[in-house]
């Protein structure tokens, strides 16, 4: 679960928080794009490191360390993968640019964890759903989203408890072959979708008690505004795409191996 | 028996939950954790059956530490009743249900049949084994939660809020049926806030504020000691109230029992006629 943890939001203010969700979604997606682009290890790094000054104004280091640290397991995987799959199959020209490309995929999937991790630990759900109502979204639609990231933890939780009462009846999760294993989940799966859908029919009476819908236009009590800070941010991400494709097409990425003294094979 | 040595326990959210818990569970003990919510009640019961494993000290189960055995290993001794038992039901039948942690404990079918015949009797529940447990309503469902522990008769059994959402007549049947369980010798753990329901069992009560222990001793004298239970959040018996309310008639005020209230009322009575 500490990967989750990485991602809930918790209530805080910074500079960075008070930013305008949008503006944030269009970094992510700079982010995202430029990160695509690349497959070389220098321009990762770069991109890996433009973002830790985010982090500390935010405030979030310790949350985004632990995301990090969560996602460890797959970016091992993934530069085993990398490394293993490309040299079965002799798709490189020296093992310094196989090492290096693998390190790259590997980086690569780090840099998006962590500008997710970000935009999650800095942006408040509610902040997100007014974010997409204000972008014309239907409300049901951003209500079911919120409502969804919402009961993520209390779900997260249920799942604990329902693991602890059936190991309490000697159900041994780690037991058996691989079948046998994805079997065991089964007493977990059953309560715990039993009790998702008995929540959600609870919730869809209280919001209709509650007038859910009793008008077709709503209005909200804070309506986002772009402020210097957003504009800037904007901007910057818009300007970060656009080198992303400069260098992409006209700048000769060196490798790494240029800087490091010769591998011994 | 189960000895808690000095456990510490911090949940990942940094929770500090348990901050030195020492405690000693005799066999065929009856003992109620009270405290508040948050107390820590749950989590100390937690570390019984080894579910929670304590960051700070140990706990001992018949002398064996928690540490060193699985959690099904442990079940087999000490049985766990969660308190929804929407968080355990989820097979087909409430006969397969009840035969479920047989079959993990690895008893062979002619017990296991033996032994769900025996425990939907033991909770009249007969009638229901081939009902779907989610057919059931909030009571039943308890009891088939109850059923599917008590089926291979751990030494301890361990109820996590039992009380909650039982109308009265519910909650009698089940304070006979523990009572009975303690009679049978086994230790019985019973987690709750419900004051009137622990002054009528009258076990030993364990009472819990803030991850500590504050007091551990009788019913009697715990639930009546207007000092520790408001530091622990809760209200006396209602008996107890119109006695402590009665304390300048030169009345005891350390009475939980009902029957035991009458008799010293009519005691008084007789003694104010002359």
């Amino acid at each position: 679960m500490s990967v989750f943890e990485g991602f809930r939001f918790r209530h805080a203010t910074s500079p960075i928080h008070r930013l305008d969700p949008r503006v944030k979604f269009i970094y992510v997606l700079a982010m995202f794009i430029v990160t695509l682009i690349f497959t070389q290890f220098l321009p990762l790094v770069v991109l890996f490191f433009l973002q830790v000054p985010f982090v500390f104004v935010a405030r979030v280091r310790r949350e985004w360390l632990r995301s990090l640290r969560g996602a460890l397991f797959l970016v091992i995987m993934i530069f085993v993968f990398n490394f293993g799959f490309s040299y079965l199959y002799q798709n490189y020209t020296t093992v310094a640019s196989l090492l290096e490309y693998s390190l790259a995929m590997a980086l690569r999937f780090l840099v998006l964890v962590e500008s997710f991790s970000v935009f999650f630990l800095t942006t408040s759900p509610d902040h997100l759903s007014l974010a997409l109502e204000q972008s014309r979204v239907p409300y049901e639609f951003t209500f079911a989203f919120t409502t969804a990231v919402r009961f993520v933890p209390v779900l997260a939780e249920e799942a604990q408890t329902i693991m602890d009462a059936q190991k309490a009846r000697g159900l041994e999760l780690e037991r058996g072959n691989f079948l046998k294993r994805v079997r065991n989940y089964i007493p977990i799966l059953i309560p715990l979708i039993v009790s998702a859908i008995r929540r959600s029919l609870e919730l869809a009476e209280a919001m209709e008690s509650r007038a859910w819908g009793a008008t077709s236009k709503r209005t909200n009590l804070y309506v986002l505004k772009m402020k210097l800070g957003d504009l800037v941010l904007l901007f910057s991400s818009i300007l970060l795409v656009a080198i992303g494709v400069y260098v992409y097409y006209f700048v000769p990425i060196p490798p790494l191996s240029r800087f490091l003294p010769p591998l011994p094979f | 028996m189960i000895e808690v040595k000095g456990i510490y326990f911090t949940y990942p959210t940094g929770v500090e939950a348990l901050k030195g818990v020492s405690l000693t569970i005799g066999d065929g003990e009856f003992v109620a954790v009270m405290g508040q919510n948050g107390a820590g009640k749950t989590t100390l019961v937690k570390h019984f059956n080894g579910l929670l494993k304590p960051a700070k000290g140990e706990v001992l189960v018949d002398g064996v530490s928690t540490r060193d055995v699985s959690v099904a290993k442990l079940a087999r001794k000490v049985g766990f009743v969660f308190q929804n038992p929407d968080h355990q039901l989820f097979s087909e039948t409430v006969e397969e249900e009840i035969a479920f942690a047989l079959r993990n404990f690895g008893f062979d079918e002619t017990t296991i049949e033996k032994r769900v015949t025996w425990a939907l009797n033991l909770l009249d529940l007969t009638e229901y084994r081939k009902t779907s447990p989610f057919m059931l309503s909030g009571g039943e469902r308890k009891r088939v939660a109850l059923a599917s522990i008590l089926a291979w008769n751990p030494n301890v059994v361990i109820l996590d809020e039992p009380t909650i959402g039982q109308d009265h007549r519910q909650k009698e049947n089940l304070r006979q049926f523990i009572v009975q369980l303690n009679g049978q010798g086994k230790t019985v753990v019973v987690v709750t806030h419900d004051v009137e329901f622990v002054a009528e069992c009258n076990p030993r009560v364990v009472l819990m504020t803030e991850g500590k222990v504050v007091a551990d001793g009788e019913a009697k004298k715990i639930l009546t000691d207007t000092t520790l239970t408001l530091t622990a959040s809760i209200v006396p018996p209602q008996i107890t109230q119109i006695f402590l309310g009665l304390k300048d008639l030169g009345l005891p005020f350390d009475v939980i029992d009902v029957s035991e209230a009458r008799r010293i009322l009519l005691d008084y009575l007789e003694g104010a006629k002359h």
